[in-house]
């Protein structure tokens, strides 16, 4: 009995005490990390400046929230008028755009639709008039809220639909393709989920290249003056680094199967 | 990620093991220390509103973990009460999350277990002046063994949950990834064969587990009768 | 000095029936009845293991007072350790434990696993427990109703041996014999009651009640 004892006082000793390393904790979207882009960056951050960066990936709007409880230094989404709104509400500083990506819409390949070409607008038209099954994330994400745009440009209310051929799954972007994967329907991603993407049956790519399917990123510091236990320099390290050549250059320099997924807004 | 089996090769993997294994067995050791005594006090233990709080006992058994994990965040949170420990997002979070979900395992099974064995062992124990607490306490260490199935039963909640320590840890890679969060993210990744093949390798490692503790349960039980 | 013990309109539920009765120091009681006669209940009310319905039992004095079971329960260590417990408990000296072994004969069983001793050998080692407390009185409900003969006769002879140091023996028991040799004074329970109570010799010969009469007839069929 005083063997186990021992192993397990051995056990709790050893529980990482990760409050000895000098990190920041950083608030993404699952979509960010998903992508692969922060195992590509991170790294070089980490080495340039020996802060490590952890990143707790949600949706854009918890993630916001995250920030605004003060529960992180940094937060790093991409829904340019939440984060605009929060700036001027006094709960983030020093907001930089960084880069932006690009919206697909995935569907199968036989698109019965007809919803392919250039025209994200045209093709959620005619998603709905045909009322073609599609799923939708449902979750107050930056990839939700886009897509609830499109929708209102194209003059549609999506949620006549609902239950019949518009689903929202009310989950993050993976699980969404999951959904869409299994029942042959449209949806809206990200081109970096997309990229990794591995369970995607009959779908492929089938509308691309709209300039209304741009994603901006933006970065923030969490307001100091509302949390002061925020760490400031090494959040504004990381912010700066991001916005600087070299991170610039590392973000440019991403890659999933030779394909460039993020852009360099400066 | 890469495939499955190659992963089994990649570091990143076993230090994911490890820290499950790290968060769930301080949970456990930590809800044993509280839940057995508190059984114990439970079973023996004559006052008024006892059955009501045995009912409610036997009901958090089913606490779900999201709902752990969501008053923990809460409390921890820097909008919260406990906030200024920073202890959100921290493998301390998790144990935390994890000893309250499974708190209530423990004592509840180890109540049922001490009050069957206190029909054998109350006349005895008082004929020997052994009362209350003391007698209770006497109780518990002599069917030390069969209490071994209720400890397990709170291992086998704590590794298998993903709610609470998804919420409370923030899946934060080479951090407070654990092997069920893990699982989700692959499995929200779409990446289904590799998350699979992580849930092969948490169930077998869980099986072993209960393999040792059935054989050091029957060691002991051929030596102390 | 603790006893008498006094019982004062004692009773139990509907089990034992208001009676009154003094336990004197000094010869050995037994406490004989049929089944269901109310043996064990009386011996738990008077050992203190249960409170009567209405009544009073006192002790003239507090002591100590010790109680052998029918089933001994052993806990999961070994049979030193039980009497080690046994004497923690009561705050005396946990090394008088091997002494007490000893007395009982169980000295090179002394690292066994309790719970693997066989039947008589489990009764002995209560009996040692019992001893090392030194009671003034040593309460017996049945303790060889589960035993074989002989080791029936080692656990009288350890009973004696009690009696002989100067505890005061009440033992339960419905084996004629064994009351014959070890008992001075007999109480003969009846449903609940006192019926009679008489020294050994004039009880089995000339029994006074009509219920104790026909209660040793029916366990020895061949007297008349």
């Amino acid at each position: 009995m005083g063997f186990i004892a021992k192993i397990l006082c051995a056990l709790l000793v050893a529980l990482p005490v990760y409050g000895q390393q000098r990190y920041i904790t950083v608030a993404s979207t699952t979509s960010t990390e998903q992508s692969g882009l922060f195992r590509h960056l991170l790294p070089i951050f980490e080495k340039r400046t020996g802060i490590h960066v952890r990143v707790v990936a949600l949706g854009t709007g918890q993630a916001l929230d995250m920030g605004k409880r003060g529960d992180a230094d940094v937060v790093f989404v991409h829904d340019a008028a939440a984060e605009q709104r929060l700036v001027a509400e006094g709960f983030f500083v020093e907001r930089r755009e960084v880069m932006y990506n690009d919206f697909i819409i995935v569907g199968p390949k036989s698109d019965p639709a007809r919803a392919g070409g250039r025209d994200a607008v045209a093709a959620l038209m005619t998603i709905a008039e045909k009322k073609a099954p599609f799923a939708s994330r449902g979750d107050k994400s930056g990839t939700h809220a886009a897509e609830l745009r499109l929708w209102k440009e194209a003059g549609i209310d999506p949620v006549q639909g609902r239950g019949a051929w518009y689903r929202e799954t009310g989950s993050g972007m993976g699980p969404t393709l999951n959904t869409a994967s299994g029942m042959n329907a449209y949806a809206l991603t990200d081109r970096g989920t997309w990229l990794s993407f591995k369970n995607r049956g009959e779908l492929g790519i089938v509308v691309e290249g709209d300039k209304r399917l741009f994603n901006q990123y933006g970065v923030m510091l969490v307001n100091p003056k509302k949390h002061a236990h925020v760490k400031r320099a090494d959040g504004m390290a990381f912010i700066n680094w991001l916005a600087s050549a070299e991170g610039q250059k590392a973000t440019a320099a991403y890659k999933i199967d030779g394909e460039q997924l993020f852009f360099p807004r400066e | 990620m890469q495939e499955f089996p190659e992963i089994l090769l990649e570091g990143r993997l076993w230090q994911i093991v490890a820290l499950s294994l790290q968060v769930s067995l301080s949970a456990v050791a930590l809800a044993t220390c509280a839940g057995l005594p508190l059984g114990a006090a439970l079973a023996v233990g004559r006052f008024r509103g006892r059955d009501s709080l045995i009912v409610v006992l036997n009901a958090l058994m089913g606490l779900p973990p999201v709902v752990v994990g969501l008053f923990v965040y809460m409390a921890l949170s820097r909008a919260g009460p406990l906030g200024a420990f920073g202890l959100l997002f921290t493998p301390a979070a998790m144990v935390i999350a994890q000893t309250i979900l499974i708190l209530p395992i423990i004592a509840a099974l180890s109540r049922q277990a001490v009050e069957d064995a206190w029909r054998e062992y109350d006349e005895q124990l008082r004929s020997l002046g052994a009362h209350g607490l003391r007698a209770a306490l006497t109780v518990l260490w002599d069917i030390r063994f069969s209490l071994l199935t209720s400890v397990l039963a709170g291992l086998g909640r704590a590794s298998a949950e993903v709610g609470a320590v998804m919420i409370v840890g923030g899946n934060i890679e080479g951090v407070t990834r654990v092997m069920t969060t893990a699982i989700a993210l692959e499995t929200s990744k779409g990446d289904l064969p590799l998350a699979l093949g992580l849930g092969l390798v948490l169930m077998t490692i869980v099986l072993v587990l209960n393999a040792a503790a059935y054989l050091v349960k029957e060691a002991a039980q051929r030596r102390y009768g | 000095m603790m006893l008498p013990l006094e019982l004062r309109a004692a009773s139990f539920r509907d089990i034992i029936k208001p009676l009154s009765l003094q336990i004197e120091a000094g010869p050995s009681t037994i406490i004989l009845g049929a089944n269901g006669a109310g043996k064990s209940v009386l011996m738990r009310l008077m050992h203190g293991l249960l409170a009567p319905s209405s009544g009073t039992i006192a002790w003239r004095r507090p002591g100590r007072h010790a109680m052998v079971f029918q089933r001994p329960v052993m806990l999961r260590r070994s049979a030193l350790a039980n009497v080690a417990y046994a004497l923690r408990v009561a705050g005396e000296d946990e090394t008088l434990a091997m002494g007490a072994l000893k007395e009982v004969g169980l000295a090179q069983l002394a690292d066994r696993p309790a719970r693997v001793l066989s039947g008589g050998e489990q009764q002995r080692l209560a009996l040692a427990r019992a001893w090392a407390l030194h009671p003034e009185v040593l309460f017996l409900d049945e303790p060889t109703a589960n035993l074989d003969p002989s080791a029936t006769r080692e656990i009288e002879t350890i009973i004696r041996a009690f009696d002989a140091a100067g505890t005061k023996i009440v033992m339960a028991t419905h084996n004629l014999g064994q009351a014959r040799r070890l008992g001075d004074e007999v109480i003969y329970l009846h449903q609940g009651r006192v019926v009679e109570r008489a020294p050994v010799d004039q009880f089995f010969s000339r029994p006074a009640s009509a219920e104790a009469a026909a209660f040793i007839k029916g366990e020895l069929p061949w007297v008349s």
